[in-house]
């Protein structure tokens, strides 16, 4: 009777072994596609293994394709020529690429797994993307739920970037995460300033990044990232500006007006800043010292409803409907837009409503 | 006629009734999951059904025999963990081959895959397979047939509900009400088959 069990016992196992062992054996040979060679621009050529994606390999070789989203295919911005190799265009990339695009072999770097040789073509400046090693020094609280942080940099000491740019961090292997991902973010602080970096990071509920970066780092802490990234900045014109951003959406904007007091700008700016209460309302000071200094720039806190004895006097309601109220009508006028993608689209369908043409809007979008 | 050729002609037999008379989707409502839910458009559920129909011809297949080892064994009891078990590591073994050989089917097919694993029909197909008793080509023959009638079941469902998009649905009805009201119809509708295979 034991016997009889144990013999079952063994023989279920064996088979369940067995099954296992077939699985082993084919991911080793089946999905093992053996070293592999990436040529760059018809000048570099990489050996690697074969088997992860190009966006992947590329990051570990320390050449960083802007990525928004981190590799998971939702941002499109990984754009790459990829001339042979590349395999056929994935469903999962369809959405991100016109016809053209399509025609002259774009593809995204995150999708495409390298597979076999393949000989790429990138924009030669990222080569100037650089991954840095930094210390988080301050850790400044803003709102309930918004932080800005101080990464110093340490190797290489100096970072030459444009206000308005981003950078992305390497949020770490954690409880909450069980891989490295990256997140991006915009740059907050003055370009001048090149031996630091502040970012505005305000807390996503479940974000895996700005989780890591809100419970477990602490001032003192190594920290990696890579940048800059992205062509958000001010137009070369002398235009009036509209700036709309809510949240942490004000770090492209901190950058650029201390960039406009460097060069002592005159052009006409006014930053609508949204938020839902007036406990989403930070950074007064600052920005009544951008007042202070720049003689065109005005600063217009909207809040969308603001609390019973909060004494608020200033504009209620969207950001949208305060920027109506203030101009009937924006031709002539720029605008630049940082935040989610449904306040952007938003936005810019009020500022096309008003007379700004399409060309003259300029975003950030978080992804 | 020869043995062999009474064995395929038998198997086609089991085919197509496997496919009208015995619908695995209408009369014996197994799949449910995945009918209703992945039934909105006719692209995702061919896709779907087109995955089916493969693994389940496989899976029953393979099944077939290692039921006749389990037979040698003593074992039969242990069917249901054994089947199970076969059919996690095929689905396993036959994502990571179109991954490496056709990574656009991989990506379009990829996601239903993995869903195909707990769908109780591939399960059913095989425990059917034990019960009718058939012969290892009769075997293939349902196999084949069982997943095609599913197919047919999804794509007629997916049709019917793109149909229903520009219809006036009561609003407590929308989703899974009406999907189940038109599948209990389309099973009715089967029933008319039964006359075909005495």
């Amino acid at each position: 009777m034991v016997i009889d069990f144990l013999l079952t016992v063994l023989i279920i196992s064996s088979i369940g072994a067995a099954l296992a062992l077939v699985l082993v054996l084919c991911e080793k040979y089946v999905v093992n596609y053996g070293p592999c060679k990436v040529t760059i621009n018809n000048e570099r050529e990489l050996d690697i293994q074969g088997g992860s994606p190009l966006l992947t390999v590329l990051r570990d070789e320390k050449i960083f394709i802007p990525s928004a989203c981190g590799g998971r295919g939702t941002c499109g911005v990984c754009k790459c020529i990829i001339k042979t190799g590349g395999g056929p265009v994935l469903p999962t990339e369809t959405p991100f690429l016109t016809k053209e695009e399509q025609a002259a072999d774009v593809r995204l770097s995150c999708q495409v797994k390298v597979r076999n040789d393949i000989d790429i073509e990138i924009p030669e400046e990222l080569f100037n993307i650089r991954e840095y090693e930094t210390v988080c020094t301050e850790i400044e609280e803003l709102t309930y739920d918004m932080r800005r942080f101080r990464f110093e940099l340490k190797e290489p000491p100096m970072i030459k970037f444009t206000a308005g740019q981003f950078i992305q961090l390497l949020c770490p292997k954690y409880k909450g995460s069980s891989e490295e991902v990256y997140r991006a973010y915009s740059i907050a602080s003055d370009p001048q300033q090149n031996n630091f970096i502040d970012l505005i990071i305000r807390l996503v509920p479940n974000g895996i990044c700005t989780t890591w970066c809100f419970d477990y780092l602490k001032e003192g802490d190594a920290v990696k990232l890579n940048g800059p990234y992205g062509d958000f900045r001010l137009s070369d014109s002398d235009a009036p500006m509209i700036f709309v951003a809510g949240g942490s959406g004000m770090a492209p904007f901190v950058s650029i007006l201390s960039e406009m007091q460097n060069t002592n700008s005159t052009r006409r700016a006014r930053y609508f800043f949204g938020g839902n209460t007036t406990k989403d309302l930070c950074m007064a000071e600052e920005m009544k010292a951008f007042e202070d200094v720049l003689e065109g720039f005005e600063f217009i806190p909207v809040v969308a409803t603001p609390e019973e004895g909060s004494n608020w006097t200033g504009e209620v309601g969207l950001v949208t409907e305060a920027v109506q109220r203030a101009y009937p009508d924006l031709s002539g006028y720029e605008g630049y837009l940082c935040g989610s993608p449904g306040m952007i689209d938003a936005a810019a369908k009020v500022f096309t409503g008003l007379g700004m043409s399409e060309d003259k809007i300029y975003y950030d979008k978080f992804a | 006629m020869n043995s062999f050729g009474y064995e395929i002609w038998l198997a086609m037999v089991t085919c197509f009734a496997a496919v009208f008379t015995q619908n695995i989707l209408l009369t014996t409502f197994l799949g449910m999951c995945p009918f209703t839910s992945v039934s909105r458009e006719v692209k995702t559920a061919a896709g779907l059904g087109g995955a089916v129909v493969f693994v389940m011809t496989c899976t029953t297949a393979i099944n077939y025999w290692a039921y006749k080892l389990l037979i040698y064994l003593d074992l039969e009891f242990f069917r249901f963990i054994l089947f199970i078990i076969i059919i996690a590591a095929f689905v396993q073994f036959v994502e990571m081959v179109i991954d490496r050989y056709s990574p656009k089917l991989y990506q379009s097919l990829g996601i239903f895959l993995p869903l195909i694993t707990v769908n109780c029909a591939i399960l059913g197909a095989s425990l059917f397979m034990v019960i009718r008793e058939y012969h290892f080509i009769q075997t293939i023959g349902y196999g084949f047939g069982a997943g095609l009638g599913w197919m047919l079941a999804i794509l007629a469902m997916a049709g019917i509900r793109t149909r229903l998009n520009e219809s006036r649905v009561p609003e407590g009805l929308r989703g899974p009400g009406i999907t189940l009201i038109i599948a209990g119809l389309m099973a009715l509708a089967f029933i008319g088959f039964t006359g075909v295979l005495s």
